[in-house]
Parts: structure tokens; C-alpha cells; sequence
């Protein structure tokens, strides 16, 4: 550990920030956290809050972690981890609850699943159990930002082409579904959310060819 | 009885675990090389899905639900709600089980802790357990021997989607994949054409 004082925005400090969201992001490269990323995708509205819910939570947890480092003993950690998520996850479930009823209630298991969403305990695991504070905040922005983005594109494609609306407005005229356009009622069954995740990790790959798998 | 059935069928082929609410994901991505591994793992999640469902099942309707607490004597406890805890009771029964479960397979029969040993702890952490427990307690099941047959079900579900999807990707292996693809990409179209198959299962009812 270096005892000069970094700046707060150092270039390695940055690149904590920027790295997740595209040449480690948490999904399409890190593969962690697809259960929720897939499911709650219908939608931009339920895809937006679900990001911010995990955003509270890998915040909080990563620098409640990052804070308790030297006093966890090893053996046990999972289990602190898990108890340290699970409180914040109940937090996070009961302000939906109180001030967004309807989307909480779309969300419906998926907010208690965050719990064991692999993107929180990845991150605590990997970077929060040996770092400091500050660092371990920065990667939780960079990671549940490369995590949102994802889900919102995913989102995006799913209610435009599913239902013709964002956000829940209608967003393709009248005068197309009367000239025949028709919704793909496809985009909005489960099974799409995959393939749309396919495309987009394709659409990723071929630019940065680093990130391409042996077969 | 023919509910029973229903209810695990249902949980296998319609309500999948994998190809309906894609839980377990991420270890069904990453342990689903070989077909060997899959099953391993497949079966240490029948097992422990077996085991916890009932166990949360017991613990929402006699501890956290809403007047659940009604049975115990000499205090008046009818109207305690304790349902704002259930995610943290059953994570901890979850993490308790496998723990207890890894012990006891080791003491019992070192054969078996051969083959599911490694697996057992990366469960803890698989949605697809605390998925279980939380469909359980959303759908109210009306009695434990249904809710076992939806952990049961559910986890049988589990084991099927992995293995299908290990079996191709040995096959894959050999085929020409666009190189953007290759690995986790075409995993995830394999699996969404998987789960368009699973939906013809809709509707199905014995």
C-alpha cells in the first residue's frame, strides 16, 4: 500500500470508474448478475428502478465491506456479506414498497433476489475485501453504471419493438399500426431479453476484438 | 396426489426455473461446459432446493407471516408481522443448510461428497434457491407437501436446462460460430431458442 495520498480522481481511480463499463463490464464480459438482468427487462420504467436498486445496495454493501476489511474473519465472510446485503436489500424493498407500489409490485421477487445477485457479492469478493473506502465506492458507480446501461438498452429494444412505448408512452403513431405495423408480441416474452443480450455482446465484440472467447 | 403432480410438472416444464424467470444464471453459464459437471451440479440443487423449500416453507407460515406467530401460548403474538424479515431468515437458512448439508454428505457418504462437494457451496449463492423460497412465499401454497413438490419440481427443472444446454456446447465446440459469439454469446441465443421450445409446454395441465 502506497502511503503518498493519491487524488481523489487519479487516472487509476478513473479507470476504476470506467473499465466496468465497457472492457470489464459486469454483464456482457464479467458475466455476472444476468438472472435479474434478464428478467426485468419488459419494461425501461421496471429496467431503471432495478438499476437503481442494485446501484443503493453494491454502493452501500461495498463500502460497508470495504470499511469492515480487517475485522471480518475470513472463514465466515460470506455469511457477513450476506447479512450485511440482506438488511440493505430489506431497506431498498421497503422504500419501493412505500413510494413506488406498482413497480415494486412488477418487480415482485426480483428486488429480494438482489441479494444473490453474483454482481454484489462479486464485487465484495473481488475488489471491497481489499481495498479501501474510496476506491471500492468508485468501483461500485463504474460497475452498477456498466450494470444499468445494459439492462436500460435492453429494455429500450424490448418495450419499443414489444408494446411501441417508453417509459410507457406511446412512441409509434397511430397512423402506423393503421398503415398494418403490428407490436412483436415476441420482444415481450422471456426468451427475447437472451437473444437481445446476444446481439449486444456481439455488437461489443466485434468492435473490441480483445474480448472475443476461444471457442 | 394429482395435485401434487400438477404442481411439479408445472414447475419443470412451464414455471422453469431457467427458460421462464432465469434464475441461477450465472452458474448455469458458467458450469454448463461439460456435460459431466452439469449433472453434478444439477443434482446438488434438486437436493438442496428438496431441503429448503419446506424448511422456508415451515418457517414463513409459523414465524413471519401475518399472524403466523398465533400458536405460541401465554402471549398474545396474533397480530405480529414479521414479513419484512423474510428475506434475511431465509438467506440464512439457505447459507445454514448448504453448510450443514455439505457436512453431513461428507460424513455419510464420501462417494456422493466426491461428486457434488465442489458444488455445494457455490449454492448458497444461486438464485435459484432463493428464488425458490420467494416463489414459495408469493404463490401460498397451502400445504408443505406442495410446496416440496414445487422445490422439487423447480429443481428437476434446473438440472434439465443445464444438462440440454452442457450437451450442445460439447457439440458446439465443433462448429463454425462467428467469432463475436463464440463462448457466451451464442450460449445465450442457444438458450433463448431453448426457452421459445419450453413455451409450447404452455398450458399443459394432467
Amino acid at each position: 500500500m502506497s502511503e503518498k495520498k493519491e487524488a481523489l480522481f487519479s487516472k487509476k481511480n478513473r479507470k476504476l470508474m470506467t473499465d466496468p463499463l465497457d472492457g470489464s463490464n459486469p454483464i456482457s464480459v464479467q458475466v455476472l448478475g444476468i438472472c435479474s438482468a434478464l428478467a426485468i427487462t419488459v419494461q425501461v420504467e421496471q429496467a431503471f428502478v432495478m438499476s437503481l436498486a442494485v446501484m443503493a445496495v453494491l454502493l452501500f454493501g461495498n463500502m460497508i465491506v470495504s470499511a469492515m476489511r480487517n475485522l471480518i474473519p475470513s472463514r465466515i465472510r460470506i455469511i457477513v456479506q450476506l447479512v450485511i446485503v440482506a438488511a440493505l436489500v430489506i431497506l431498498v424493498n421497503e422504500l419501493l414498497k412505500a413510494f413506488m407500489p406498482d413497480v415494486s409490485e412488477k418487480l415482485s421477487v426480483f428486488v429480494g433476489l438482489i441479494i444473490t445477485n453474483c454482481i454484489i457479492m462479486g464485487r465484495l469478493e473481488a475488489f471491497a475485501l481489499g481495498n479501501k473506502v474510496w476506491p471500492s465506492l468508485l468501483d461500485a458507480v463504474g460497475n452498477s453504471i456498466g450494470y444499468g446501461w445494459i439492462l436500460v438498452v435492453v429494455a429500450f429494444f424490448r418495450e419499443l419493438f414489444g408494446s411501441g412505448k417508453i417509459f410507457g408512452l406511446q412512441i409509434i403513431p397511430e397512423s402506423f399500426y393503421e398503415a398494418g405495423y403490428m407490436n412483436n408480441n415476441m420482444m415481450i416474452l422471456p426468451p427475447m431479453a437472451l437473444i437481445t443480450v446476444a446481439l449486444i455482446i456481439w455488437a461489443q465484440r466485434s468492435r473490441n476484438t480483445d474480448l472475443i472467447e476461444e471457442n | 396426489m394429482q395435485d401434487l403432480v400438477n404442481i411439479f410438472v408445472k414447475s419443470v416444464f412451464i414455471d422453469n426455473m431457467i427458460f421462464a424467470y432465469f434464475l441461477g444464471m450465472c452458474s448455469y453459464l458458467a458450469v454448463s461446459k461439460t456435460v459431466k459437471t452439469a449433472v453434478g451440479l444439477g443434482t446438488a440443487v434438486i437436493f438442496v432446493l428438496g431441503i429448503t423449500v419446506p424448511i422456508n416453507y415451515l418457517l414463513e407460515n409459523f414465524v413471519l407471516k401475518a399472524g403466523a406467530l398465533a400458536w405460541v401460548p401465554f402471549v398474545d403474538l396474533a397480530d405480529v408481522d414479521l414479513s419484512f424479515l423474510s428475506f434475511i431468515m431465509f438467506i440464512a437458512v439457505i447459507a445454514s443448510m448448504v453448510q450443514l448439508v455439505e457436512m453431513i454428505v461428507e460424513k455419510v457418504s464420501p462417494a456422493l461428497y466426491g461428486a457434488l462437494g465442489i458444488f455445494l457451496p457455490l449454492i448458497a449463492v444461486n438464485c435459484s434457491i432463493l428464488g425458490g423460497a420467494l416463489f414459495m412465499q408469493e404463490r401460498q401454497y397451502s400445504t408443505i407437501a406442495e410446496a416440496t413438490a414445487f422445490g422439487l419440481g423447480s429443481g428437476f427443472g434446473w438440472l434439465l436446462a443445464i444438462v440440454a444446454i452442457a450437451a450442445i456446447r460439447e457439440k458446439i465446440r465443433y462448429s463454425n460460430v462467428p467469432a463475436p459469439l463464440r463462448g457466451l454469446g451464442i450460449t445465450f441465443i442457444i438458450t433463448g431458442l431453448m426457452g421459445i421450445a419450453f413455451m409450447s409446454f404452455m398450458g399443459i395441465q394432467l
